[in-house]
């Protein structure tokens, strides 16, 4: 038999704000254990929250930016439960009424496939404290820094129906998220995780098969391998004969596998109600207008351009447009190196990609300043420089050692394009290397290569390829 | 021992014919004299409030002073306090000390009050008896067998009794103006946003607000000028300017109208408490107000409704009392779910119990619908009442209680009849209303209160009411006399 | 509608309360009579009727971002019974 997979993503992005979504205490991160925690975040008797203005402001931001609804009037709701990590013994979220209503996130697949996802919602909510179970004797230690941190919680419909096109659709959103400036997305320190809901059915079945929601997912390698191991652990229990049980499975990475999360064993009735502390949240059209006019370009629309008016081809438009620095940074390049758009994506995308990789920075931290490589660049289409020369040149660029053409200059790098001097040094070559004049002349035309490259040596890699090449001819 | 005014003694530190020291003393010789049979105190602070007279007299002497300066008073014990424990009179907070102060008790230091104790009340404020207390119940002055009534019943008791001229008291239900009614003094609850809830311990946000218990409506008009006010730590806080209530006491009645509502007046309704009532509203009508009468239909759904809203809006908001970062612990429990359950089985009783699992109960998967958002249309219909009302007069004015103070134990087996009690005075709250309960006269050698009610934002009519009223009669000055028999201070002793 | 005891420990345990056996009968009795006197609501026509969350007509304010808590660990720890390196300390946590 063969079956499909229906998968859904609930991606929490932890908002870029310096302080709590309802209490003045810091977010950053990596505190000492719990000095980030105030009395509201603490749960204390008789305090009350109060909303920050930020997050609700970075929420719209991202409601405008998938064409989703912005909600005139949002509401928070408690979610109860009692857990060590939530110190209230409820959640303040949101329930009936988010902020953020539909929109649609178009992924592009390795192979080129293109699909759209439908965004349910985007609700406002606090995230949780952390437990750590390291040398406690058996017993638990409770950090509540992160307790009250905003989150949006980005719930999508379940439209994608496979690990692949799930990984597609958390990337695109990453990339959405750091490109609106509202989440860092930073996944080692938790500020981008997600969880997702599997289900399989027969391949051609209308109704969804039961799902198991995965927790913990804060890699894009591990939603791949939990989807795809939790794909085959269902298909293989339904294949035994068996049924699916509808459950909270975490995904543990060391051994692998996901398995069924103790927490969660009994089925929670979480008792929503709107939350009495806070009053409705109510937004302006205009407060909608203003911010949808702050709105950057948004990588689709900017990969469209790189493709349509600058001529790019696919993987380099995409490359170019995965975050927003690299494509500040291209452009800012493009600016001052004429039309040769396809030239700049090279080194952006191979020897700057490259160095940046290599040494583990990002583009923003980079030596080499759009300027200064724009300044190598205009030596390679000025002819100054070959190719070659100019990674050499980079090079030096990317130690910091100045601009292209001090380098070039202090170095001693022009090329020989003097047709003169560059005469002079083939007339020698030439009589240097009878033997090989005379297989050329009996028609051995491959042994141009070999003379070419004796020029090369003889100028110390200066010499204009291309014209050597004719002044050789010429002469033979 | 004698009573005074807010008003008198302020003119008494001001003309320097008393000190603030004084005062404080003779306090804390009350409280700890005959005031010990009433258990209407949870904790006093003796010695930091002399300090703070001290200094109270300075700012006197220095000319610095204004009107609150130097008056000893006690603040209920929910109002989170940093110099002396807040137990909510609850065993699960016996000791706690907050490490901040509620809005309400900085704005009121500020102004210079001087924090002499916490007084008893119900536990996390459900009650309305004071029985509930795990301090014990407080005694009526009036007759130490009786009730004074609740949840603020220690701080009505104490400002009956003279132990301080006025406290504070917090109502979510009638748990201002039940007691003041109760024990013959003035009860005020304020429109709901207009005094901070911040370090206010909460028991329904929806529902609570913070108010006084004071001999006259111009001691809780003082009062409130200085608790009243926008917080930006509550959102709930209203962010409007504060009338200068006292200024308004005295405006003439004549022309005002007066709205009667039929509902209050059922079979429920003890015939003295009705005759007491009726006579205090004649008062009113001899001052130049017009009476009518007016209907709030659905007045008698308002107990059903509070008892689905309140009970779930504590479930959630005792929820956070698990034995980790605060409060009681149980120790040596094997298992988180062992620590959360036995921690809360010890730290709370049973009334909290009771209400903690009908709020899970009626929020519970299936029942939400049936219940709370049934309960939250409902409250709809009682506050479109009280509106239409109020598009035809200035104040609704009825009885704060069906009876007098019952006994002690009365009603304690009996949630429900306890409940009932509320009756007059859950609908205020439900719509957020100010209210007061004024002294209207004794059945049975007890006293009863009138309640007068007036609409959103309309405490400085409800003050001025009440101000004539009193410039009227002499009810508020009828004092208890003074307490007990041995035997009687036993039954009201208690386990604090 | 009477409660039955399944009911009372279902809830108990979603409050995280515990109840005794012996205490059972008298919550089942009591809440029951509570539950009665809720129902009456049950006969109230409410079709049409705007739900009402909170009483005053008011929307959500909104604060500046900004920090303006310090950190008062070692104050609010001495509130906590059971703290270890600046850590809360509860019985395992089992994911």
């Amino acid at each position: 038999m063969s079956w499909e997979t229906v998968i859904g993503l609930e991606i929490h992005a932890q908002l870029a704000t310096r302080s709590k979504i309802f209490s003045g205490a810091s977010t950053a991160y990596g505190a000492e254990p719990n000095t980030q925690a105030c009395a509201v975040d603490l749960g204390y008797p008789g305090v009350l929250p109060v909303l920050n203005a930020e997050a609700v402001r970075l929420a719209v931001r991202f409601g405008l930016a998938i064409g989703a609804t912005v909600a005139g009037r949002s509401v928070f709701a408690r979610k109860n439960y009692f857990y060590p990590d939530l110190p209230k013994g409820y959640q303040i979220s949101q329930y009936e009424l988010p902020i953020v209503l539909g929109g649609n996130i178009h992924i592009v697949l390795d192979d080129g496939t293109e699909k759209d996802i439908a965004v349910t919602r985007a609700h406002l909510e606090e995230d949780a404290g952390k437990s750590v179970h390291e040398n406690f004797d058996g017993e638990s230690g409770i950090d509540l820094n992160r307790a009250g941190t905003p989150l949006l919680e980005i719930v999508s419909e379940p439209e994608m129906s496979s690990a692949a096109e799930a990984v597609a659709y958390m990337r695109t959103v990453h990339q959405l998220v750091r490109y609106l400036g509202i989440c860092d997305g930073n996944m080692q320190e938790g500020s981008f995780r997600c969880d997702a809901n599997v289900s399989v059915r027969p391949a051609g079945e209308q109704q969804l098969g039961t799902r198991t929601e995965l927790k913990n997912l804060n890699s894009f390698r591990f939603v791949e391998r939990a989807i795809n191991y939790e794909i085959e652990r269902q298909i293989d229990v339904l294949e035994d004969g068996g049924s699916v049980v509808q459950e909270t499975r975490l995904y543990d990475s060391d051994r692998h596998e996901t398995r069924p999360m103790r927490s969660k064993e009994e089925a929670n009735d979480y008792r929503y109600f709107p939350d009495p502390d806070l009053l409705p949240v109510v937004i302006e059209k205009e407060y909608i207008e203003t911010e949808r006019a702050k709105l950057p370009e948004l990588p689709e629309a900017r990969r469209q351009r790189f493709i349509h008016s600058l001529g790019l081809g696919v993987e380099d438009a995409s490359l170019l447009t995965g975050s927003r620095a690299t494509a500040d940074y291209y452009e800012a390049l493009i600016a001052s190196v004429g039309g040769e758009y396809k030239l700049a994506a090279n080194w952006v995308n191979g020897e700057l990609a490259a160095a940046l990789n290599r040494d583990g920075i990002g583009i923003a931290d980079a030596a080499g300043s759009p300027e200064r490589l724009a300044g190598l660049l205009v030596r390679i289409i000025d002819g100054t420089i070959s190719g070659k020369i100019a990674k050499e040149v980079f090079e030096a660029i990317w130690q910091g050692e100045g601009e292209a053409d001090d380098i070039i200059e202090a170095r001693g790098l022009r090329q020989i394009s003097d047709t003169g001097k560059l005469e002079k040094i083939v007339a020698a070559v030439l009589a240097d290397n009878p033997d090989q004049v005379e297989q050329y002349r009996s028609g051995k035309h491959k042994v141009l290569g070999f003379l070419v490259g004796q020029v090369m040596k003889a100028t110390g890699g200066k010499a204009n390829p291309g014209q050597v090449n004719q002044l050789l001819k010429q002469k033979l | 021992m004698q009573r005074q005014t807010i008003a008198e003694l302020s003119r008494q530190l001001q003309d320097g014919s008393v000190k603030s020291r004084d005062l404080v003393e003779r306090c804390l010789t009350a409280i700890e004299g005959p005031g010990r049979q009433l258990n209407a105190f949870v904790s006093v602070c003796g010695e930091q409030a002399l300090v703070a007279a001290d200094a109270a007299d300075e700012l006197l002497k220095a000319g610095r002073a204004g009107p609150l300066t130097g008056i000893p008073f006690a603040h209920k014990d929910i109002f989170c306090t940093t110099e002396v424990a807040t137990t909510c009179g609850s065993r699960m907070l016996e000791g706690y000390v907050s490490p901040f102060d509620a809005t309400a008790v900085a704005r009121l230091r500020e102004a210079g009050v001087v924090l002499v104790g916490k007084t008893n009340m119900d536990e996390f404020a459900m009650g309305s008896s004071t029985e509930t207390s795990y301090f014990g119940p407080t005694g009526n002055p009036w007759d130490l067998h009786r009730s004074p009534g609740g949840s603020s019943g220690g701080s009505a008791a104490a400002v009956a009794a003279g132990l301080v001229p006025a406290a504070s008291g917090t109502d979510t239900g009638g748990s201002i103006r039940q007691p003041a009614a109760l024990t013959g003094i003035t009860g005020f609850k304020p429109t709901y946003g207009r005094v901070s809830r911040y370090g206010m311990v909460a028991f329904a946000s929806s529902l609570d607000q913070a108010g006084t218990l004071t001999l006259t409506a111009q001691d809780a008009a003082m009062l409130m000028e200085a608790m009243a006010g926008f917080d930006p730590r509550d959102s709930t806080s209203v962010d409007r300017p504060v009338p200068v209530y006292t200024d308004e006491l005295n405006t003439s009645l004549a022309g005002k109208r007066v709205g009667v509502p039929r509902e209050f007046f059922d079979e429920g309704l003890d015939p003295d408490n009705e005759q007491r009532v009726r006579e205090a509203i004649a008062v009113l009508e001899g001052q130049g107000a017009k009476v009518v009468e007016v209907s709030l239909p659905n007045l008698g759904l308002s107990v059903p409704t509070y008892y689905i809203v309140a009970p779930a809006e504590c479930s959630s908001n005792l929820s956070r009392f698990d034995g980790v970062r605060y409060g009681h612990r149980h120790q040596g429990a094997a298992d988180l779910e062992s620590l959360y359950k036995l921690t809360r089985k010890e730290g709370f009783g049973a009334e909290v119990k009771r209400r903690i699992m009908t709020g899970a109960y009626v929020l519970s998967a299936g029942y939400y619908d049936a219940y709370y958002l049934k309960a939250q249309q409902v409250r709809q219909l009682i506050s479109e009442d009280f509106k239409r009302c109020f598009a035809e007069v200035d104040i609704l004015a009825g009885p704060t209680t069906p009876t007098p103070a019952f006994l002690l134990g009365e009603k304690t087996d009996d949630p429900v009849q306890m409940y009932l009690n509320d009756i007059y005075t859950i609908g205020v709250n439900l719509a957020g209303l100010p209210g007061i309960s004024v002294p209207c006269g004794l059945v049975q050698g007890l006293p009863v209160g009138l309640q007068l009610i007036g609409p959103h934002f309309g405490d400085t009519a409800v003050l001025n009411f009440a101000h004539v009223y009193q410039q009227q009669t002499q009810w508020h000055c009828l004092m208890p006399a003074p307490t007990g028999t041995p035997d009687a201070a036993d039954n009201a002793g208690g386990a604090s | 509608m009477a409660l039955y005891p399944t009911d009372v420990r279902q809830i108990a345990h979603l409050a995280r309360l515990e109840v005794s056996d012996d205490e059972i009968a008298d919550y089942v009795d009591k809440l029951s009579q509570i539950i009665d006197l809720v129902d009456q609501l049950q006969q109230v026509d409410t079709g049409g009727v705007v739900p009402m969350a909170h009483p005053l007509d008011m929307s959500q304010r909104l604060r500046a971002d900004e920090v303006s808590e310090e950190n008062q660990r070692e104050l609010f720890q001495r509130n906590a019974s059971a703290v270890t390196d600046g850590l809360y300390r509860v019985p395992k946590v089992i994911d």
